[in-house]
């Protein structure tokens, strides 16, 4: 038998659009609540399919009649067999999640931010399944892209449709939470691969260093990215100002939340830094910049548009992480009482550097469950 | 390394939910107290055969990784552990733990091996209760012999089998490896 499904974009779609869906997710209670598909406008409930083997009898009751029931596993399989066992049991709106969890870790959805001088655009990424976020800058036939994820077909995709060549590819610090494509774009598209030196250390290949202060022009308009070195998160973390009109803070400062200095080890030695960055670094910049981080962490940083953007001047009056006067209290909430460190971390970035070589169904193993790089 | 077990599933090759599904049909088969062999590939299996060992109330006993191949090791659950125990001799874990390392002491773990090979007592020595009549007789009879299992039940009967071939001191531990805080050793160390 075969019973309809819904694909992780169109879940997306329904994320974004504020659309109702009750969510049967059959996964294990730890994986659920660990991670799951987040919207406000979601009813949940959860039943690991292995209580279901016997029937769904007990069950069937908690079901709704009158909305479409979507069933999500891990990676598909469970959520076919207990939407056919609803099927059978005369339920008619029910769908199974096509790719289950995996999927719904590595889509990506495009949102336009702003078109740019001379015809030039900037493109958001959203990763919503994993809170990660990335860029494509277009100018004139040229595009960079910013903290790539490892789905890179999804920017080499977008400048096939926008015939755009990729000529630059960017890092904003070496990733802890989330496998880097910028290693594998930049191969496959010619690009050069820039990385701030300070956290390529123990990187095996080649790259270009990008230092404070360094310009990169893409295209032959005035669309440039500019380096602003600004640690804290990791010690090269480096923030980009973007055709004067936009920052890209990387890991360093989110929408409703700051960056992590524990993920390489350093806490205790970085938190001297992020305060700079935050406090003195991005305090001289002009309030007017839009801020564009590398992460949401809860679906309210996402604005209805399902842009994560926000002047900086903004965040400096609403951002909890940004208004902590004193110095200890500053240290003690981002080295104290940290959320759990992000999955498999540590070889995440061993992958980064390129000192292992996990194959693709390692590194989606290696990727699942949410995103933890921020401290609220 | 070989783990001895009653039961052997190959689940190789497939994808949830078949690992389980088919776990749960082998399991139906087999007698209480038995263990199963799980042979799987697909990663996500040890998260759920312990979330579904649980919920089943089965016994969860551990996994090892062989060449890219999963095996686990699962115990069906058996309602004798509320069962009266009948041998005079007892003592409590602590009083095991105080006397385990003396040499005039001897630890007997008559649980089945899987169980024993994930995490046991580092001077017990295995010998399943299945075996006891037959293997009994390796056992110093001029040591004083503690018997231990997972709740007291089991090692209640071995110590009963000791005692009647004649072995002057042999105590029960209760209630055993289910509440054992001392140190342990597992294959997986």
């Amino acid at each position: 038998m075969t019973v309809k499904t819904m694909t992780v974009k169109e879940i997306a779609h329904k994320v974004l659009n504020n659309e109702e869906l009750f969510l049967l997710d059959v996964r294990t209670e730890d994986a659920y609540q660990d991670w799951k598909i987040e919207s406000e406008h979601f009813t949940y409930l959860n039943v690991p399919y292995f209580d279901l083997l016997d029937g769904v009898d007990e069950w069937i009751k908690q079901l709704p009649k009158d909305q479409p029931i979507a069933v999500v596993c891990a990676k598909g399989g469970s959520s076919q067999m207990v939407a056919e066992m609803l099927v059978e049991e005369g339920l008619t709106d029910v769908y199974s999640v096509e790719g289950g969890m995996k999927a719904w870790s590595e889509h990506l959805e495009p949102r336009k931010v702003s078109d740019l001088k001379d015809g030039g655009e900037l493109y958001q990424f959203v990763r919503l399944g994993k809170g990660c976020l990335s860029y494509m800058v277009t100018s004139e036939g040229e595009a960079a892209i910013i903290d790539p994820v490892r789905m890179t077909g999804a920017y080499t995709d977008m400048a096939e449709k926008l015939g755009v060549t990729i000529t630059n590819v960017f890092d904003t610090h070496l990733h802890a939470d989330h496998i880097s494509g910028g290693r594998t774009l930049a191969e496959e598209t010619g690009a050069v691969y820039w990385l701030p030196p300070e956290d390529a250390g123990d990187v095996v290949f080649n790259y270009q260093p990008l230092r404070d202060a360094d310009h990169v022009q893409i295209g032959h308009s005035n669309i440039d990215i500019h380096a602003l070195y600004s640690p804290g998160h990791t010690i090269g973390s480096t923030s980009f100002v973007v055709d004067d009109t936009y920052l890209m803070t990387g890991d360093i400062l989110f929408i409703d939340s700051i960056g992590r200095p524990d993920l390489a080890g350093k806490a205790e030695d970085w938190v001297g830094d992020l305060r700079e960055t935050l406090y003195t670094r991005y305090k001289e910049l002009s309030d007017e910049l839009v801020v564009l981080p590398a992460h949401f962490m809860i679906m309210d940083e996402l604005n209805e548009d399902g842009t994560a953007t926000e002047k900086l001047g903004t965040l400096f009056s609403r951002n909890h992480g940004l208004n902590i006067a004193d110095e200890g209290e500053f240290r003690r909430m981002v080295t104290e009482n940290l959320p759990p460190q992000p999955n498999a971390y540590q070889q995440i970035r061993e992958t980064n550097m390129g000192r292992i070589s996990p194959d693709h169904e390692e590194q989606r193993e290696m990727e699942i469950g949410p995103n933890r790089c921020a401290v609220r | 390394m070989d783990v001895k077990t009653d039961v052997t599933l190959d689940a190789k090759g497939t994808a949830c939910p078949m690992p389980i599904v088919k776990t749960k049909k082998s399991m139906k088969g087999m007698e209480s107290g038995q263990v199963l062999e799980v042979q799987a590939t697909d990663k996500g299996s040890t998260a759920d055969l312990q979330a579904w060992t649980k919920s089943a109330g089965h016994q969860y006993l551990g996994t090892i990784e062989e060449d890219g191949v999963l095996k686990h090791y699962v115990r069906k659950a058996n309602d004798d552990e509320t069962r009266e125990k009948k041998h005079p001799d007892v003592v409590d874990n602590e009083e095991l733990n105080a006397v385990r390392s003396n040499s005039e002491s001897i630890i007997v773990d008559v649980r089945e091996a899987a169980e024993y090979a994930f995490h046991h007592i580092p001077e017990a020595v295995s010998i399943p209760l299945g075996e006891i009549d037959d293997r009994g007789d390796e056992l110093d009879q001029s040591k004083t012999v503690y018997v231990v299992c997972r709740t007291g039940s089991r090692s209640d009967l071995a110590a009963q089998k000791l005692a009647a071939k004649g072995f002057p001191a042999v105590y029960n531990v209760v209630p055993g490896m289910s509440a054992w805080n001392g140190e342990t050793k597992s294959l997986n160390q």
